[in-house]
């Protein structure tokens, strides 16, 4: 039986982590696309997909997670991915160096980050749960979309 | 249930705000026309309609306040009152109320009443003198007063059976009824003779008529007000009786009416007077145009988009295979295409006039809270412009105006004193000019003083001593953040911030502003606009394999990279073009771009705001059209790109922000002097 407590995921791998995110986040799974690359845009988004017609950012969360990069291969795949900024949705794209399979864990499995000992930035991991024999890794896509938005840095810089 | 009020009261929110801003504008021209009676009626129509559309969806309060000031309207067309200044800024302050009442802002009561007492105080004079008292202690016991003084002893009896889809249609009976009460005491009675046996009744319709008796003595204008929205399609009849005052002229026959006798013959008649008296009323005028909302037309607009761009792709496709006939068809297409991308955006294209009326009003409240007397003109109020343009565009021009008038116009004394006629004027034009709208705003007044500007330019660090700007580049130091030669900060304007939100604004809109100033006479503001936002002509251009496109708009011209300047990568560089220095960028160094460069290198010269840039690149592809996508939150900030494109292949190319290059080719120019001078 299904209930509140069990929730669709999506695992991915980066690098040798294996990661996932709510089902619910995710619009579509694409091959490898052509990206445009956009100068001076910092290292977290750098690049830009065409999406059927709509221009979409295109992020890569080693970055932010602090994951040694590497180079595309025939498994790499872009997640296009619904994240919510503040108040509004936005479409963006995530590239995954292999996308593993939909399945279901109980939310009740997923606990916080130990404090010590993690090798990725805390603020950015909602949790960490266990599926079958090994661990994955949630990363809090809101806080690291809201944190790289040109938004977000413009509103603090009025507030000043 | 909730659903619809919801949806209700927005409409009516949408459509109250739109009459609002025409109750405005009228009042502002009855105020150089007192005497206008068609400006009159327009307004008393408008209040009118804000009144009852009002009270059907539930703004009680706002409904009631604007009754009273639909009465004193009444007055006016009645000749029992006179347009007065006093009357037509208290009407105005009664619309930003309205404004409130209809957002249900908490704590408007205090107003309400304190509006309320004005009005009352100063229609006062011009009611009946006779029940002066009466309706003083009528308003001070309700809010909401009677508003016909009964006259002797005459009633009025009004029939009316709505249509049978009445109730189906959203219909009230109830608030009608509660309309026709707030003119005297009233009975009300059923009519049931229309209701048919069970087997044929449909519980739906609506079949009931009813009776109301009035106390009062209702002209036909005043019940046509009231079934306004009903009159169609519904049965009415109006009786009067014991009218032993002199009727007014425009009783209607009189009618002998039996219930269920016969009354859709005299409702014919009473109606067709009706008709030919009551003014035409605007929103049964305006059925040749349709409101649809934006995001719908800004859907259409992204398909379109999506079309031209597939559009682009068949046409690379069709070129590849040399095929006479599908050639053909293609160019059919692209002519079709083409078509439709006209029509669509100039659906999205309305009247800049549509928001000149808010600025009459702030230029009022400006006049008479600075007393600086002043005749605002504007000029080309039906030039249109993109939808997204005209509101982005408000905010900047607020702005804009009161720089005008705070710091442009002089006070009356310093004006009588050089010459000037007291009164100042400032003028807001729109024109065409090719591609380009040009929106000047022109005042009389002192005119900038480039002297002092530079002095404060300097004083700030935003300019060195040495700098030797022409006086249009001095102005320009005005939009730069933190500046204001005022040295008192006021009210309006002066803290500094304001300008540079307009240069923003107005650049985020890929415009661009001039400044022209002559001391003593005025300053003149040009904003120079897109005509839209959504489609422009653009030069594709490769560097290193990556494209970028520059707005055709903004190109200049192209030439050859002398050999002389084949290597290098930045630093203080200029070409040399007719006998003019023109700094230039390589875009190679600029956006960190890899690998060799080619052994011609061609030159872009962009210009922008007067500035010139040359823009170093490997490749001239072409040009196409480009429909510009924003560019998302990740990539707002930086500034070289005004936004991103879909090629014909389907890859994405950023579009570079000519203004901001040539800024920034002006940047290094100006280190490179001040280098050379150290």
């Amino acid at each position: 039986m299904r209930n509140a407590s069990h929730t669709d995921i999506l695992t991915f791998r980066l690098g040798t982590e294996k990661l996932a995110l709510p089902a619910e986040y995710l619009r579509e799974i694409l091959e490898m696309v052509p990206i445009t690359r956009v100068p001076q845009s910092g290292s977290f988004a750098t690049g830009l997909i065409n999406v059927r017609g709509v221009v979409v950012p295109l992020a890569d969360l080693r970055v932010a997670l602090r994951i040694p990069r590497t180079p595309a291969t025939e498994d790499t795949r872009v997640l296009v991915l619904e994240v919510r900024i503040g108040d509004e949705k936005s479409t963006v794209a995530i590239l995954a160096d292999q996308v593993d399979e939909v399945t279901t864990i109980n939310t009740a499995e997923i606990e916080d980050v130990p404090p010590v000992g993690s090798p990725w930035p805390p603020e950015f991991v909602f949790g960490i749960g266990q599926l079958k024999d090994t661990f994955v890794m949630f990363p809090d896509l809101d806080t690291i979309f809201k944190s790289y938005s040109a938004a977000d840095a413009a509103k603090e810089k009025v507030a000043a | 249930m909730t659903g619809f009020d919801d949806m209700g009261a927005e409409i009516f929110r949408q459509e109250a705000s739109e009459l609002l801003q025409s109750i405005e504008k009228g009042l502002m021209d009855l105020e150089a026309a007192p005497g206008d009676t068609e400006l009159i009626n327009s307004i008393f129509r408008s209040m009118h309609t804000i009144k009852g559309s009002g009270a059907m969806f539930g703004f009680t309060e706002l409904s009631q306040f604007v009754h009273e000031f639909e009465t004193a309207f009444d007055d006016l067309r009645n000749g029992r009152a006179t347009v007065s200044n006093d009357l037509i800024g208290l009407s105005l302050q009664a619309c930003d109320q309205i404004g409130k009442l209809m957002e249900a802002v908490e704590g408007t009561d205090a107003d309400n009443q304190r509006i309320l007492a004005n009005l009352r105080k100063l229609m006062r004079p011009g009611h009946h003198s006779d029940d002066t008292d009466i309706a003083e202690d009528e308003a001070a016991e309700t809010p909401h007063p009677v508003e016909e003084p009964v006259l002797g002893e005459v009633t009025t009896v009004i029939r009316f059976w709505l249509g049978s889809d009445a109730l189906r249609l959203g219909s009230n009976p109830a608030l009608l009824i509660e309309e026709l009460r707030g003119y005297g005491d009233t009975t009300v009675r059923a009519l049931d003779d229309r209701i048919p046996t069970l087997g044929e009744l449909d519980p739906t319709d609506c079949l009931t008529g009813w009776e109301v008796e009035i106390n009062a003595n209702l002209t036909d204008a005043d019940i046509d007000m009231v079934f306004m929205f009903v009159r169609d399609e519904m049965d009415l009849s109006v009786e009067r009786r014991g009218a032993t005052l002199p009727a007014p002229v425009d009783t209607p026959a009189l009618m002998d009416a039996t219930p269920g006798a016969a009354p859709r013959a005299a409702t014919d008649e009473t109606q067709s007077q009706a008709a030919a008296k009551a003014p035409t009323n605007p929103k049964a005028a305006a059925g040749e145009t349709m409101r649809v909302a934006t995001e719908r037309l800004d859907e259409l607009m992204d398909r379109v988009g999506e079309l031209v761009i597939a559009e682009a792709r068949l046409q690379a496709l069709t070129e590849a295979t040399n095929d006479a006939s599908m050639m053909s068809v293609a160019e059919d297409i692209q002519r079709l295409v083409a078509g439709l991308r006209d029509a669509t955006m100039s659906m999205r294209m309305v009247p800049i006039g549509s928001i000149l009326g808010r600025f009459r009003r702030l230029m009022r409240d400006l006049s008479s809270s600075l007393g600086k007397p002043l005749e605002f003109v504007t000029v080309g109020e039906d030039t249109e412009l993109d939808k997204t343009v005209i509101e982005l565009l408000a905010d900047p021009l607020v702005h804009i105006l009161r720089n005008s008038v705070d710091h442009g116009l002089e006070t009356p004394e310093d004006r009588r004193a050089v010459g000037k006629p007291e009164t100042g004027t400032i003028e807001l034009g729109a024109r065409y000019s090719g591609a380009e709208v040009l929106i000047t705003v022109r005042d009389d007044g002192r005119g900038l003083n480039p002297a002092k500007i530079r002095e404060k330019a300097i004083s700030k660090g935003l300019m060195s001593e040495r700098d030797d700007l022409s006086d249009s580049e001095i102005f320009r130091m005005i939009f730069q953040p933190g500046f204001s030669t005022v040295d008192k900060v006021t009210e309006l304007s002066g803290r500094g911030v304001g300008m540079d939100v307009v240069m923003r604004t107005i650049a985020s809109l890929r415009g661009e502003i001039d400044l022209a100033s002559e001391p003593g006479h005025g300053t003149t503001l040009t904003l120079r606009l897109p005509l839209t936002l959504a489609i422009i002509d653009g030069m594709l251009i490769d560097v290193g394999g990556e494209r970028y496109t520059i707005p055709l708009a903004a190109v200049e011209e192209c030439v050859e990279l002398p050999t002389l300047h084949t290597v290098g990568n930045g630093g203080s560089s200029y070409l040399n073009i007719r006998g003019e220095l023109v700094p230039f960028l390589r875009l190679r160094h600029l956006f960190e771009i890899d690998g060799t460069p080619p052994d011609f290198q061609k030159v872009v010269v962009v210009s922008s705001a007067g500035g010139r840039v040359g823009l170093v690149v490997d490749r001239i592809i072409g040009n196409y059209q480009t429909v510009i996508k924003q560019l998302s939150q990740f990539h707002a900030c930086l500034k070289f790109f005004s936004g991103a494109t879909i090629l014909g292949d389907g890859t994405v190319a950023l579009i570079l922000d000519a203004t901001q290059l040539v800024a920034l080719g002006r940047d290094v120019e100006l280190r490179a002097r001040r280098e050379a001078a150290a």
